[in-house]
Formats: C-alpha cells, structure tokens, sequence
C-alpha cells in the first residue's frame, strides 16, 4: 500500500529521526510512505488569517498533488498535519477560500477537499490495526512506563483533527500497548507545551513543560514519546526531565528496524 | 354573492403607526363584495364588537373580513362576535396586519401597500366561505398520568380529588420519581422525603387513582374525549397481592453486584429488590437481565424464602387496554451524560461526582449513609469545588444551550448544608451568573456567601487535573481578580445539565405532541397556554416541558390538573368542522392521503359510486372527522385534488394567492 507522504521542513534537518524510523516502520508494516516531488513548507502554524490566501497555497498544491495521484496524504509532524487538515477543511467547506485559492492555483481542476488527509498515527489504529502491530513487534518494550505527550495541535480544534477524544485521547497510550510497553495516563498530556513562546518568553514555556514534566513523573513514567518536534524541543527544556522519544523511534525499536534506520 | 364588512383595526399605535389604517378600510370597499369598510381603534373591545354588530344588521352582511393582529389572538374573538350577531361563525375571516406586517415593516406606504394585498387575499376567500357546523363526541371521564414523579402525583392527586378516576403509568418499580433521591429541598431545608412520601401514600391510597409501576404506555389512538391507551406491565416475577413486602427476599438474594439506579450507579443492589425503603408500591421486582435463576436456572433462594409464596418466575407481561378522556406527560427529567466533559475528569475520578450523586451521599439512606467521604478511599474531603453549569448554557452541540434552572439553588444548598455539618471543610463554587429569582431564593444564597462563608468565583474551570497523590487540582478562571487560578481539591462537584427523560420523544410520537430540538414537550402557548401541548387533550406537567423546581412543578402540575378537570367535566365536546373531505368522484384510492396523516384520521372503504351514470364500486378515502384536525396534509399530496379541506378548499386557496399576485 503507497501513500503520499508530506515530510514538513522540521523532519529535513532537526527532526530526521521523526522521519526516518516512520519510514523504515512503514515498510516493515507492509506499506509506503511515498515523498510528494514538489512539497513546501506549510506555514509551520496554521494561517490564521482567514482573508490570507497565499499562505494556504502550499498545503493547497501538496493536496492536490495527492490528490492527483489518487493517494491518501499522510504526515507526521504534528504541526504539518494541522496546517494540512484545517487548509484541507477550508478548501471543503469554506466558499470563499476555496474560490480565491483555486484562482490562484490555476489547477487543471479544481481542488475542493478530496484528499483525505491521515497522521501516521492513524494509519496504524486505522488501517494497519494495533492488533496486527502487536503481532508484527519483534522486540516488545516490556515494562517500560511510557507517557504519551499528544500536545494541542494534534488534537484541536477536536471537530477538524477528528483523531481522538481532545480532552481524554487514547490514542498513543492503545499505541504503547501495541509495541509491549505500559502506558502512564496523566491529566497533562493535552496540554500546550507553550509553542513558539519559547522563543519570545522561554520562562513561561519552562514553566508549562515542567508542569507536564512533574505529573507524568508522579505517575510513574520513565520518558515521553511525542509526534511533534517543537513539543520534544520544549519538553527537552526542562530541568531534571524525563527523556522525550519521537514515537517512531520506539515504533522501528519494537518492530527491529531502528538498526541503519537513520 | 357575499355581503362583506372589512374592519380595519389600528390596535392602538400598533398598527396605524405603520399602516395607513384609512387607506387600507378604502382600497377594501373596491374589491368585489365588499358593501362596507371602516376602521376602528380597537377592533376586539366591546365598542369595536357593537359596531361590527351595527353593522351586520345595517348592512346584512353575509361575511367578515377583520383586519388585525394574528388569527391565533383574536380568530375565536371576532368567531364569537359574528355568532353573537347572527352570522354562522366560520364566515370570518381575519387578515394579519398587525405580526405580518405592522410590527415587521418600517416604511409606512410599503407596509400600507402590503397590508392592502393582505386584505384583498382575505375578502377573495371570504367571496367563497361557506357556513360550517361544528360536530360533537363524547368525554371519557377518566385521565392518564405518564410519569409517577412528583408532577405525575400532584396532577393525579388534584384530578383525583374533583372526582375524577386517575390513572398513573410509572416506568420503575416504585413512584417517587427524582425529588425521592433528594436529600433537602431549597429554599427551607426541609428533607425531601418527608415532604414527598405523605403525597406517595395518599396517591396510593386514593379511591380515585390506580397506579401502574413498572409498566409503559405502549400504544395511544383516539383523540381529546376519547383516547385508547395500551400499558405494558411488565412482569414483575413478584405476586403483588400476596407479597407482603417483609425485603427477606432482597437480604437473601446471591446475586448483590448490579449498580443501584436509585442511587445512582455509587453502591450496588440486589437483583431482586425495591429501588429504595419507602417504595411505593413497597413490592419487590426481580431483575431479570441479573437473576441467577433467570440466566442459569439455578437458584430460587427468593422462592424458598419468601413466606407468602408470592415469587413468581412464570409471570409474563400484561397488556391494559384502557380508554381515558385526557392524557398528562409528566415523564421528568435526567442528567446529561458526561462523556463528551472529559476535561472534568468524571470519568477518571471517583472523587469528580455530580450533584445528584452529591445528594445521595449526603441521605441518610444512601451510600455512605449521609457521610460525606470520598469514594475513592472513603476519606473526610477538607476541600471541596463545586462547578457550575457543566453542559447548561453551552454554545457548541457537547451541552445544552438552555440554563437548566434548579443548579445555583441546589448548588448553594449543597455549599451550605456542607459548611453547617462540617465547618472545618472549604467550599468554593465557580459560576458563570447566579441565577435566583424565586421567593426567598436570593436571600438563601446571600446566606451561603455571608453566613457560611462559601467561596464563590466568578469564572469557569478548564481542568481538572487528578494528581498522583490523590487529589485534583482544579484548574479555574477569576475573572473578577482577572486571574488564573488553581485549587487543591479533594472532592469536585459538577452541577450537570439536565434533560427530558429517555423516552420522553417516543411517548411524544404515540400522543403526536410536538417536541423541541432539545427534546422538551411544546406547550401550546408559551405565555398563555403554558400546560397544554398542541395536541388537544394533551397536557404537561413538570420538566418534560422545560427545567423547572419543585415549587414550580407542583404548581403547573395543579395547573394541568385543573385544565384535565375542565375537560372532564364536559359531557361533549366540539369538534372543529374545518376538516378533510374526498370528492368521491375524483378519488382514486391511492392510499398517498392515508400515508401522510400524522393522525390516522383516513381511512379507505369499498362504495357504489354514481359516475355520470355509471354505476361501480370505487375504493374510496374516508376522513374520521373526529380524529382529523385539519392540517390539510392530505389535500396538498393528492394526486387528483379529490382531498379538500374544508374552510380552507383549493378553491379558496387559489382564490387567496390570485388575490395576492393580481
């Protein structure tokens, strides 16, 4: 089974190892993560401004080149994938930013939300099945107390993402379970590690993380995995911290394949 | 041809601010029929009456055309005046200057304009009026009750004591309803059950009234006077007459580890029990989806042990056909389900409670016996928060958009009530408003703040985080103090929504009542026909109409027992003449009228038929003119426009429009 596959600039340079055990993962599942020939960076934050067309054009051309190719269009990053899914639900549903893109674009059809936009993730509650990753793992991670770290964009706005419950995901802990591990449910696990404010006040984005950080270690975790770069980045900030893992690196640990991944 | 009066009413500044009053009485006497026109300031008061009748008689007048605010207002008004006058009733027509036009228009010569054609389209249909007659049927002088709650009681007790056999059709093993689950009731802190069993037992004891417990109305045909209603009662596996309700049956029962619906899922109960001590009827049901002796067959320790030989396994359902001239919904209410809340955590924590729970823990008869403890480790909590309209007042589809009513009563209720018996516990309550008009309300909240010092925040809570020592850090909004703020909480109280009982739209479907998008029963009115639904003989009692208290749902509970008592007492009624009709020569018998009436009123019988000469046997539709109520369904989805209504025929209606668009 071949996908299209939106990398995002992140997981061209810092985030390589996001990228690259996804890719390795995939085909030992038995499927392909098959790079789009002219992708750009989306934005990195979803354009909020809705009377601003230009900067949803790239998520616009990357769902239309899947869509030319008859593929569903999967990512990995957290933040490409929100851009991708909230442009791809304008493009269904609002009117006027479907117009304006499309007459920028000049398509040879139009593009009116066809692409069925997936997260790595769900391909593999979705399409693969936990029950058949479980089967598939070779090196199970037994007894490790893993903390999901969702995050926001991941989850919201809950209506558009549609991945899991916003307030009480699931999702990455039946993953935790898939690979052998023992996931650590704890109530910050969808909260915002701050973003792009570390940039601007790097103490306020320390204090949310350590927060985060505390309650996974007082249940009991012993590290986090995480789909988003600038969450590791932020949550790899804080003092005494548990060691944050992309999920694809325990992904390609479990199934054997981590080895020349990267 | 007719003789017609046009009366132009200016209904004070009402209309004639807007509407040129005189243009509109002018432009009528140039429409065909029209013999006279006028205006008058207010067209329904007796002076306005008198000149109607003034000029009928002058006039001789043969139709009506009144120029003024809905039909829905004054139609029986100006109905009565005509036939006061000597003129049949159904000759009036009214043309709705006033919500049509007056009250939505600005610019006076387009809303003259308009209320002109208003006018015209009202005289064309008037030109082909005919006399109706109104019929009769009979009254069955006994009412049905659904619902054994509070509301249910007070309406059979009010319809009771006029006279009047009452039955009333509760779905679980015991009347009562949710006030038997309440602890204290605001404003006076009396205790629930102590107000509510006196009323149980004389329901009970009344001459009047016949109770079904757990039994459901299954199916309603028939109309105001004369319903048929069918009621299922379920078999209880228990023989009513012989049980003598000692409970050893329940104290011996194995099978202990079904949840308590009485007490809300917190403890369990036995698979054969009443739901709660004061039970009325105080017989025992067996539940049968938990009986070892149902599922496996083995058991029968109830049997063995029950000295009056009244456990019944073999007992089946029972169906009741009975006939019952009114019929009240009083089917209540429950909480939401939580599961779309999670960032409260209910689901996480057995320390994040509802109210309702609040209030079973703090029954003597409850759970814990009236301790308040934790249900996690049974700890005394030192610091409780209370969280104010979860899933009330709510914008997107998660809640409700309505202010469920009763939460900043019962929740101050609950605050005080805690920091009386157990001064040393902190209680903080979040609120968007407080909201408590009522007598005496606003002053037992002003207790809870001033007197028992209960920490009210004016914001929401966006979390509430369970940490792993046990507690729950409520994470809370101020916006007085314009801040973030975070509370260490050892108990979380959530006032949940509430919401017309399961049901309650399936039990609207069989009474064709209307219903709301959030399920609530509509009244007929909403100021001025509160207790009566849309449905002739049809009347609501308590929160199926919408959220109300109990001092307010035992009230209108009265109010819909006063209006079943005034039907009752009627040995006949009137029927509404402005009823569907087949032309029994254009009728083909297609069934397409019978598919689409929402009331069953057709029906289809074999008829020798005169066609031209031509005698055969049609199938030919045939309209119940008791049962139909003129909806006129029928006459837009027949094919070959034999269906016609009468008071509003195609005719008429072409008439109407031609009127309009001339």
């Amino acid at each position: 089974m071949i996908f299209s596959y939106y990398p995002g600039c992140t997981l061209r340079n810092k985030a390589k190892d996001l990228d690259a055990y996804a890719r390795a993962s995939a085909e030992a599942l038995g499927f392909t993560l098959q790079e789009l020939d002219n992708w750009q960076c989306c934005g990195g934050v979803y354009p909020l401004g809705t009377d601003e067309i230009a900067s949803k054009l790239s998520s616009v051309r990357a769902l239309a080149e899947a869509k030319d190719k008859g593929q569903d269009l999967v990512t990995l990053c957290s933040a490409c994938h929100h851009v991708l899914k909230r442009v791809n639900d304008d493009m269904t549903n609002v009117e006027d930013i479907r117009t304006r893109a499309n007459n920028y674009m000049k398509l040879a059809e139009p593009y009116a939300g066809e692409t069925k936009v997936l997260h790595f993730l769900e391909v593999l509650r979705d399409v693969v099945g936990f029950d058949t990753l479980k089967e598939k793992v070779v090196n199970p991670l037994t007894g490790q107390k893993i903390a999901a770290y969702y995050g926001c964009l991941l989850l919201r706005p809950g209506k558009i993402m549609a991945l899991d419950d916003p307030e009480n995901p699931k999702l990455l802990e039946d993953f935790i379970r898939a690979l052998g591990a023992e996931p650590v449910v704890y109530p910050y696990r969808n909260e915002c590690c701050g973003g792009y404010i570390s940039l601007k006040e790097p103490d306020m984005a320390k204090n949310m993380c350590n927060t985060i950080n505390e309650s996974a270690k007082g249940f009991g975790a012993e590290c986090f995995i995480t789909a988003c770069p600038l969450c590791r980045y932020n949550l790899n900030k804080t003092e005494q911290g548990l060691p944050v893992y992309y999920f694809t690196e325990l992904l390609a640990e479990a199934l054997g394949v981590k080895e020349g991944a990267l | 041809m007719q003789r017609i009066g046009v009366f132009v009413c200016h209904c004070g500044s009402n209309i004639a601010a807007t509407v040129d009053v005189k243009k509109v009485a002018e432009m009528a006497r140039l429409e065909p029929g029209v013999v006279f026109a006028d205006d008058y300031q207010y067209m329904c008061s007796e002076a306005g009456q008198a000149k109607i009748g003034a000029a009928i008689k002058e006039y001789n007048l043969t139709g009506l055309v009144v120029c003024s605010c809905s039909p829905r207002m004054h139609e029986a008004t100006f109905r009565k005046c005509a036939e006061r006058y000597g003129l049949n009733p159904y000759m009036v027509e009214i043309a709705n200057i006033r919500e049509h036009c007056s009250w939505i228009h600005k610019d006076m010569e387009e809303a003259t304009q308009k209320a002109v054609i208003l006018a015209r389209a009202a005289i064309a249909k008037v030109n082909l009026n005919a006399p109706l007659q109104a019929g009769e049927s009979r009254v069955t002088k006994r009412a049905l009750v659904i619902g054994g709650g509070i509301a249910g009681i007070q309406t059979a007790l009010d319809i009771a004591d006029a006279g009047y056999e009452v039955d009333i059709v509760e779905k679980t093993p015991s009347i009562g309803g949710r006030m038997s689950q309440l602890d204290k009731t605001f404003p006076t802190l009396d205790c629930s059950a102590c107000i509510l069993t006196p009323k149980m037992v004389d329901a009970a004891g009344h001459e009047k009234i016949k109770i079904y417990t757990y039994s459901e109305v299954e199916k309603v045909s028939g109309f105001v006077g004369d319903f048929t209603v069918d009621i299922r009662k379920k078999a209880r596996s228990v023989d009513e007459a012989k049980c003598t309700g000692c409970g050893v049956c329940q104290e011996k029962c194995p099978s202990k580890k079904t949840p308590s619906e009485f007490n809300r899922g917190l403890n369990n109960r036995s698979a054969i029990y009443t739901p709660f001590a004061q039970a009325i009827p105080n017989v025992p049901v067996i539940d049968r989806e938990a009986c070892i002796k149902f599922k496996t067959g083995k058991c029968g320790v109830c049997e063995k042990v029950c000295q009056a030989g009244a456990i019944n396994y073999a007992q089946e359902d029972e169906i009741i056909t009975e006939k019952y001239g009114a019929i009240v919904v009083a089917t209540g209410f429950d909480t939401i389900k939580l599961d779309k809340y999670d960032e409260y955590a209910y689901s996480q924590s057995k320390d994040v409670i509802t109210s309702l729970e609040l209030e079973r823990i703090m029954n003597a008869a409850g759970p814990t016996k009236g301790h308040l403890e934790r249900l996690s480790d049974g700890k005394a909590p030192k610091e409780i928060v209370f969280v104010q309209c979860v899933g009330s007042r709510c914008s997107d589809e998660r809640g409700k958009p309505y202010c469920s009513k009763i939460c900043c009563m019962y929740t101050a209720k609950h605050a005080m009530l805690i920091r009386d018996k157990y001064p040393d516990v902190n209680v903080t309550v979040f609120y968007i408003d407080v909201r408590t008009p009522g007598k005496n309300f606003d002053e037992f909240y002003r207790r809870a703040v001033e007197e028992y010092g209960v920490n009210y925040i004016k914001g929401q809570v966006g979390k509430v985080a369970p940490q792993p020592d046990g507690s729950l850090l409520v994470q809370g909004s101020d916006l007085i103090d314009n801040k973030q703020i975070k509370i260490k909480a050892d108990m979380v109280v959530l006032a949940t929504a509430i919401e017309p009982n399961q049901g309650v739209r399936n039990i609207a479907t069989m009474l064709t009542a209307s219903i709301d998008t959030n399920n609530f029963l509509t009244e007929a009115h909403p100021k001025l026909r509160p207790v009566e639904s849309p449905t002739a003989g049809v009347f609501l009692s308590g929160v199926c109409q919408g959220p109300k208290d109990i001092p307010e749902t035992v009230s209108q509970a009265g109010a819909a027992a006063v209006k079943v008592i005034g039907l009752l007492a009627k040995d006949k009624l009137t029927t509404n003449p402005c009823t569907a009709q087949a032309d029994e020569l254009l009728c083909n018998g297609c069934s397409n009228c019978a598919k689409v009436c929402p009331y069953g009123a057709i029906t289809y019988e074999t008829r020798q038929v005169n066609d031209h000469g031509i005698r055969e046997d049609r199938r030919i539709a045939v309209v119940n003119k008791a049962l139909c109520q003129g909806c006129g369904a029928c006459t837009v989805t027949c094919p070959s426009g034999a269906m016609d209504l009468q008071g509003f025929s195609n005719r008429q209606l072409i008439a109407e429009v031609d009127a309009i668009c001339r």
